[in-house]
């Protein structure tokens, strides 16, 4: 799985703690660390071989920097990768997200023990 | 047959099954969230050997834990100073307008993240970001914009910036000098606290040694110039927010004071003409006695660290003066009317723990940024504190209460022990530089999530008193629009100035920076020849190399 802060957001205690926990749920986890353009992290999700994208962003900037990631993904020719996105995310831009390929949006106060198991089963499945 | 009912609710509908709060009580932990075991009891026995003169002295006295000022809030309030800004200085300076005209005595700049991270609204890296995470600041004009109609030799301005604070510093003493008001006049503060950016809030742009420099460059220059500004605010907030426990917030505020200090002294400054305008930056969480007893330790600690360690001679050099913020990372997203009581106890006890400024978070904190409404609240919430609670009566009034003397000396003692850690490392900045601190805040961060996995610890609305669906509360909206304008005004303006002046500043940057001289008058002269933010970022990224944190998890 490829962990990634998309943008100039560093609010990143959330995404080490999502990464801490799969990772002791037996999860393959790669932290791409921060300030990560769309470009970066469809390389480093191609170059993983990635189950899965699971961006972080706190910033305000998702609706600019997701569809560009999916973007990016796409063009590389990875674009069968699920993204999923966390942090702050109003509900109103769910649907456009949505539409713009996101797999799921899973915001705070998910238990972690739900963001494992959803994250594992997009990885698994989502990909062919 | 009560304990049933309070089970279940009935209101013409299926009986639906409520959490059994007293259940989850049993279940909690019973200590503070340091892990500090809390007793059943205090008694005087728990105190007994407290000296009232050495260890506490009256408010205003040596060593200070009841209080910097004899009279504290009986003489004068704290400062209500809400942090806020987005989208253009424009539209900040309104928001500016309405607090002070709803009751704000004091105004704190929150800027985008480009303005944070040192870009320019056009730079590639800055799409999607102006404007969205607060006010976006790249020029001389926006800066005019800002503060237009605020007259800055009467409203203080505390400005969040770190990585170019250099800038802002001289964006402001520029502004207020186009307003007439000379830089002796100019009260506020610039957080300007690099090294906690490398703890927590990782807004460093150039790495740690030619950033230190940069600070003392401003302890220097301010303390000369400018006698009434807080050239830093040496910040635990974000260390807190990122993770850490009240004990470490701390501990690693203090290592990083100890260390701003060590550099200026270092550099030949004498340390009472610049300690004294030193200023702190605290998080007020959710354990409400911790939090005081963590605030009194500190102005203890403190009072020691600089007349013992320091020598320092001037009493107001040994003042732990702070600025305390509620925590935004107890707030929820779920129910968020909740924040409102969680607001209130956090400021109530940055209060009793006598706080010299204050920003109440507003209720919308976990889904954007304040509406109008929700800001009012929050200032209001410090208001009612202030004119009817009566806390702000008397000084200390939790003075020689058996529990709160005994946690204030469990917290000093074991802030302490991580002060004494971080030397053995050989200081702040070889622990940055080793991840000490990004393992240290990931495993308590991690332990606090794993505590509220297993109903030890609680988020009413979240892992207790779940609601099945949410209230829609209107949430703060960045107009897009706003990116467009503010990339033509800053194009705008590197066309309409002089270019040879321009250039002829940069370079001057350049080659004092290399000759390690003090920037801030350099800097001063590139923003009166409209050098934007980007430009003089980019000259001293050319000279300091820019800063990759290893990734720690």
């Amino acid at each position: 799985m490829v962990l990634a802060k998309l943008g100039l957001d560093g609010h990143d205690r959330g995404i080490k703690v999502i990464a801490r926990a799969l990772s002791d749920s037996g999860m393959e986890v790669v932290y791409t660390g921060l300030r990560q353009t769309p470009e970066q992290v469809a390389n480093a999700a191609l170059q993983e071989d990635a189950d899965v994208v699971a961006v972080s962003i706190l910033s305000g900037a998702h609706m600019t920097l997701v569809p560009a990631l999916i973007q990016c993904l796409r063009s590389l020719g990875v674009g069968d990768i699920p993204v999923v996105v966390g942090g702050i995310i109003p509900n109103e831009d769910s649907p456009a997200l949505k539409a713009a390929g996101v797999a799921d949006i899973m915001g705070p106060g998910t238990p972690l023990s739900q963001l494992v198991k959803r994250l594992t089963e997009i990885a698994k499945s989502e990909r062919r | 047959m009560w304990a049933m009912m309070s089970k279940t609710s009935f209101v013409g509908r299926e009986t639906v099954k409520q959490d059994d709060i007293d259940s989850l009580a049993q279940g909690r932990e019973f200590s503070t969230l340091s892990g500090i075991p809390v007793k059943e009891i205090y008694t005087p026995d728990d105190i007994s050997s407290l000296n009232y003169e050495k260890r506490l002295g009256e408010p205003g006295s040596y060593p200070y834990t009841r209080g910097v000022h004899r009279a504290m809030y009986c003489k004068r309030l704290w400062t209500m100073r809400q942090f806020s800004g987005f989208g253009t200085p424009d539209q900040t300076n309104e928001r500016f307008k309405y607090l002070l005209s709803t009751g704000e005595t004091g105004l704190s700049v929150a800027f985008d993240m480009p303005t944070l991270m040192g870009y320019d609204p056009d730079d590639p890296l800055s799409r999607g970001e102006v404007g969205r995470e607060g006010v976006s600041v790249a020029t001389i004009r926006d800066a005019e914009r800002l503060f237009s109609g605020i007259p800055l030799d009467r409203v203080s301005v505390s400005m969040t910036i770190n990585g170019p604070a250099i800038v802002l510093l001289a964006l402001y003493i520029v502004a207020a000098e186009r307003q007439g008001v000379g830089q002796a006049e100019l009260s506020g503060t610039l957080q300007n606290d690099i090294l906690k950016e490398y703890i927590a809030q990782k807004e460093f742009i150039f790495p740690p040694e030619p950033s230190v420099r940069l600070v003392v460059d401003t302890f220097e220059y301010c303390s000369r110039n400018m006698p009434k500004y807080n050239f830093i605010s040496v910040s635990g907030y974000h260390i807190r927010e990122a993770g850490a426990t009240a004990v470490q917030e701390l501990a690693f505020t203090l290592a990083d004071g100890i260390t701003y200090v060590e550099k200026a002294v270092e550099r030949g400054l004498s340390v009472d003409d610049f300690a004294p305008r030193i200023s702190f930056f605290f998080d007020s969480h959710i354990d409400f006695f911790e939090e005081i007893a963590k605030f009194r330790a500190a102005r203890r600690m403190w009072a020691r660290i600089m007349t013992e360690r320091f020598g320092a001679k001037n009493p107001r050099s040994a003042w732990l003066r702070f600025h305390t913020q509620t925590a935004g990372v107890s707030l929820t997203a779920q129910q968020p009317l909740n924040n409102v009581v969680r607001t209130a106890y956090e400021a109530l006890a940055a209060v009793l723990g006598g706080t010299q400024s204050l920003h109440t978070n507003a209720m919308d904190e976990a889904l954007g940024l304040p509406t109008e409404e929700a800001a009012k609240l929050a200032l209001r919430t410090q208001q009612i504190l202030a004119l009817e609670t009566g806390v702000a009566n008397t000084v200390d009034p939790l003075a020689g209460s058996y529990y709160i003397e005994s946690l204030t000396e469990a917290i000093e003692e074991q802030a302490w022990k991580i002060i004494g850690e971080i030397e053995n490392m050989g200081g702040v900045i070889r622990a940055i530089e080793s991840g000490y601190y990004q393992r240290a805040l990931s495993d308590s961060a991690y332990r606090y999530q794993r505590s509220l996995e297993e109903k030890r610890r609680f988020l009413v609305g979240v892992n207790a008193f779940r609601d099945d669906e949410e209230p829609k509360i209107p949430v703060f909206k960045v107009d897009p629009e706003i990116e467009r304008s503010q990339v033509e005004a800053v194009r705008t303006l590197r066309e309409k100035r002089d270019k040879s002046r321009l250039e002829h500043a940069l370079e001057e940057l350049a080659s004092a920076s290399k000759r390690q001289e003090n920037l801030v008058p350099f800097v001063i002269e590139c923003v009166r020849s409209d050098a934007t933010m980007g430009e003089i970022v980019k000259t001293l990224k050319g000279v300091y190399g820019e800063y990759l944190e290893p990734r720690i998890f």
